[in-house]
């Protein structure tokens, strides 16, 4: 173990001051890098997830920049092809995936919990660098002969094509294991270190989305693993599985991705519906409306969400029978996420409604994902799917979910959540600014790509006709939108990291346990497990703000 | 559980005896407490200071070893998935290929790793009595027979790389099936019949060698070459000719297509693909397996295990079982094919 950390400590007295905390703990490099400590992780997988969102958004606005005119406007095809397929691959296996769950989950996770840290310290460092380890993959790929194949790896093209495949899936691989340990150790930790009192279902929502989030992780990523090494034994060996010149099956390389990509769409999804569980009863100050129907619901979704792989392979040769199973389940899938959204709605009903920054973010999640949650539904009709496969309107449709759901989640999260983490209030006016320009810039980029794709602009697609210019000048101009709303945001936490002011231990008034202890937490978060009498969303009413420092305290009993 | 019970966290009960103060002992980053400064930490060395109770590390750790062999079932089951779907698609590649592997060494394999997992067993239950000399001894013999597994492996594997039995485009068999006892001895017919029709094969393709699949489009070029009548014989044999290749498997039913190269499945390397990628891929774990157990090896040695702490043993003898388990449906799917 780090030398200076033990030096550290012996240097500082037993009786530490009021302002020790973990980010003030241990001081230096090798406190960081051989840290155990679940929230130090957390803060280096949130850094490095956002300086990876940052290069998938430069992709992402190198390929609108492209499809600004028809033809050739700043780069080749080729070069195309591997910008959109670097933009997906990071932002899914780098980003989003990881995002909430080892961002925000890993340093939320225990203190919901009351308890000190995840149930496998070691276990979270060695996931941590996992991620590091496919990220620097990805980049070999990136820095070398980039990879074309989009980020689904689709066999044979991705077993013949003449760039850097290798590097990438591999990274993919890792990122598998890396999300696989992960998910392991939440529901370890969720099973094992709860607090005295906490039952089940006395659990804080966020902590029920990631255990429906890690049941997938850890049943579903497995066997993308084991996947994309046969792809990649099959590419340098010819192994003959998947490449029908070699008699075997290519759509079995969809089955079998789809069976972990399916699922991992909810890996990324459930966990921010877990983040609008908690924003939006704090910030309507009211006790969650259905508690349990939104416990169940994420067990429900991830549950159903195994069921439903074959609706990406309606135009694979899948018999029509299977197609139509696959199609029921689908819609299936539509009532606990519909649960969901009414009973947030109804929370709101009748809440003292505080429009800060998260909950503006849970707004727009609200709004965003209806859109995307339901233009799934039409793509989940075989006969609509058809005429929809391929085209701009999946792209829009799992944007909207992606994106306008798990991104704007994560931010909600982020910013809800920042004082705790980090001790500093940000600027509450940027906070706003930024999430309504990322409101406005998302369904700027991504509600013309529904309208191309129902007029028939393919995705993936260099060169387009004339007619749709307007539209993917448009997307264009919003994808710009959005660059500059998520650059203000930076801005404004990076600025409140700085220059933030103190944040008091519970600065929203919400009730789970993170705020009972102080912003940031102490190393060891708690003293003592703080026995749970009530459920998560109870007392509301037994706070009061405070002016002298800007949170919220328990009501004095007359 | 050999251990006193005491009251665990995880459980849905109410906290009527909270769990014993901690005091800020902030110090070691490390999992293990050793200037733990309560009672329970005090006298558990091995207890990490997030847990609070040594009941509670272990069911913890009992949990995240299922978990993981879950992940690892998951992780094989895609590969057996493949392999089935192959299977169903080419029988006759399985069929043909199982003769060139050696049941005998696969079956001392299987009765290596058996043992081992006796010996595995055996020593969580030394580990638990704090029998330090047989926990030892016991792990040492399951290595012994993970590096026995593995040398025999390495035999098998530099075997079929001297015979040229590799996947992809490195297949050059240099034995053919005929040549072998094992098929000899169970269908005498077929090897004689292949045997014909493979030399016959041969002449026929000597001018371009490639694509022997492919003769029987340009047959009528080159049929003028050679004996017409028996090479048009042969390559449309009938099927009763083709009963004792049909009896032997080394033809499906499917591939009664006429110019179809009998003496040889066309995908007989996808089988050595499959063979070196699942039995590879579980010598990884063997091999990981050693290291873990070598580990444990030196824990034992320094008395570390006993009835409050022998969690690391029982896990690692639970992900050897699993070792050993997938061994054992690798035996028959590839060597006992019928």
């Amino acid at each position: 173990m780090a030398s200076p950390s033990t030096t550290a400590d012996a240097a500082i007295p037993q009786t530490k001051g009021a302002d020790d905390n973990y980010l003030t703990h241990d001081k230096g490099f090798a406190s960081w890098a051989f840290t155990l400590d679940h929230k130090r992780i957390g803060v280096m997988y949130l850094a490095s997830i956002l300086t990876a969102f940052a290069l998938g958004g430069f992709f992402a606005l190198a390929v609108r920049t492209e499809l600004w005119t028809p033809g050739e406007t700043i780069m080749k095809h080729d070069t195309y092809n591997q910008m959109f397929t670097l933009h997906g691959a990071i932002m899914v296996f780098l980003v989003i995936i990881p995002g909430i769950p080892a961002g925000l989950g890993n340093i939320i996770l225990p203190l919901h919990l009351g308890a000190k840290d995840v149930a496998f310290p070691k276990l979270n460092l060695a996931s941590y660098y996992l991620w590091i380890i496919g990220c620097v993959c990805m980049l070999t790929s990136l820095a070398t002969n980039a990879v074309d194949t989009g980020w689904t790896f689709y066999a044979p093209y991705s077993t013949t094509t003449q760039t850097n495949v290798l590097p990438a899936a591999f990274g993919a691989f890792i990122l598998g294991f890396s999300s696989i340990f992960t998910g392991l150790n939440f529901i370890v930790t969720i099973h094992k270190l709860r607090p005295p009192g906490m039952t089940f279902f006395r659990m804080p929502l966020f902590v029920w989305a990631l255990y429906s989030t890690a049941l997938i992780q850890v049943l579903a990523t497995p066997v993308i693993g084991i996947t994309l090494l046969m792809m990649m034994v099959e590419r340098v060996f010819g192994l003959g599985i998947f490449d029908p010149a070699l008699g075997g099956d290519p759509v079995l390389f969809q089955h079998f991705f789809w069976f972990y990509s399916h699922p991992a769409v909810y890996i990324m999804i459930v966990p921010a519906f877990g983040v609008i569980s908690e924003i939006i009863p704090t910030f309507s100050r009211k006790r969650l409306f259905g508690y349990q129907f939104i416990a169940i619901s994420s067990l429900a979704i991830a549950f159903l969400g195994f069921l439903v792989w074959g609706h990406h392979m309606f135009t694979s040769g899948q018999s029509v029978l299977a197609g139509t199973i696959f199609s029921a389940i689908t819609f299936l899938i539509a009532i606990p996420t519909a649960i969901k959204i009414f009973n947030w709605v109804t929370t709101m009903y009748k809440g003292r409604i505080h429009l800060d920054t998260p909950m503006l973010y849970a707004l727009a999640f609200l709004w965003v994902f209806t859109i995307g949650g339901l233009t799934g539904v039409f793509l989940a009709v075989m006969g609509v799917d058809v005429h929809l496969h391929d085209t701009y309107f999946v792209v829009a449709h799992f944007h909207y979910v992606m994106m306008g759901g798990a991104i704007t989640a994560f931010l909600g999260g982020l910013h809800y959540w920042f004082p705790k983490a980090f001790g500093k209030m940000y600027n509450e006016r940027t906070g706003r600014i930024g999430a309504i320009i990322v409101f406005v810039g998302l369904n700027l980029t991504f509600f013309p790509q529904f309208i191309l794709g129902s007029r028939g602009m393919p995705r993936r697609y260099y060169n387009y006709l004339p007619e749709f210019q307007g539209l993917h000048q448009l997307s264009t101009i919003g994808a710009f939108t959005l660059g500059i709303g998520f650059l203000l945001t930076a801005v404004s936490l990076g600025r409140a990291m700085k220059n933030g002011k103190k944040a008091p231990n519970n600065p929203w008034g919400a009730v789970t346990l993170e705020w009972l202890t102080t912003s940031p937490p102490p190393y060891y978060n708690f003293h003592t497990p703080p026995p749970v009498t009530a459920g998560p969303y109870d007392g509301y009413e037994d706070l009061v703000y405070d002016e002298k420092i800007g949170g919220y305290v328990a009501k004095k009993k007359a | 559980m050999a251990e006193p019970s005491t009251e665990t966290r995880g459980s849905a009960k109410p906290a009527s005896a909270p769990p014993p103060p901690h005091t800020d002992h902030g110090h070691d980053d490390h999992g293990h407490g050793h200037e733990a400064h309560d009672p329970i930490h005090a006298a558990n060395p091995h207890l990490a200071h997030h847990f609070d109770t040594p009941q509670q590390q272990f069911d913890a750790g009992k949990l995240g070893i299922w978990l993981f062999l879950l992940t690892e079932v998951l992780f094989f089951s895609g590969l057996f998935c493949a392999y089935t779907v192959y299977r169903a698609m080419h029988p006759e590649v399985f069929v043909y290929a199982h003769y060139f592997l050696d049941t005998k060494l696969g079956a001392v394999n299987t009765c290596v790793l058996l043992i081992s997992s006796l010996t595995a067993a055996w020593a969580v239950r030394n580990a638990q009595l704090a029998e330090k000399k047989a926990l030892m001894l016991n792990i040492v013999i399951t290595i012994a027979c993970a590096f026995t597994f593995m040398s025999v492996k390495y035999v098998e594997y530099a075997h079929k790389y001297h015979d040229g039995l590799l996947p992809g485009k490195a297949f050059q068999p240099k034995e053919q099936i005929w040549e072998l006892k094992s098929f000899r001895d169970k269908h005498p017919e077929a090897a004689e019949y292949a045997e014909k029709l493979a030399k016959l094969d041969e002449k026929k393709a000597t001018p371009p060698a490639a694509a022997p699949a492919e003769a029987g489009k340009t047959a009528p070029a080159e049929a003028g070459k050679a004996e017409p009548a028996e090479a048009e014989r042969i390559e449309r044999p009938t099927e009763e000719e083709l009963e004792p290749l049909l009896a032997a498997g080394l033809v499906g039913p499917r591939s009664l297509d006429p110019s179809a190269h009998i003496s040889r499945p066309r995908m007989a390397h996808v089988f050595f693909g499959i063979y070196f990628f699942m039995t590879g891929l579980h010598g990884f774990h063997v091999l990981i397996g050693i290291g873990i157990w070598v580990w444990m090896l030196v824990k034992a040695s320094k008395g570390h295990f006993g009835p409050a702490y022998f969690g690391p043993v029982d896990f690692t003898a639970l992900y050897w079982h699993l070792v050993d388990l997938i061994w054992i449906y690798l035996f028959p799917l590839l060597y006992l094919i019928h």
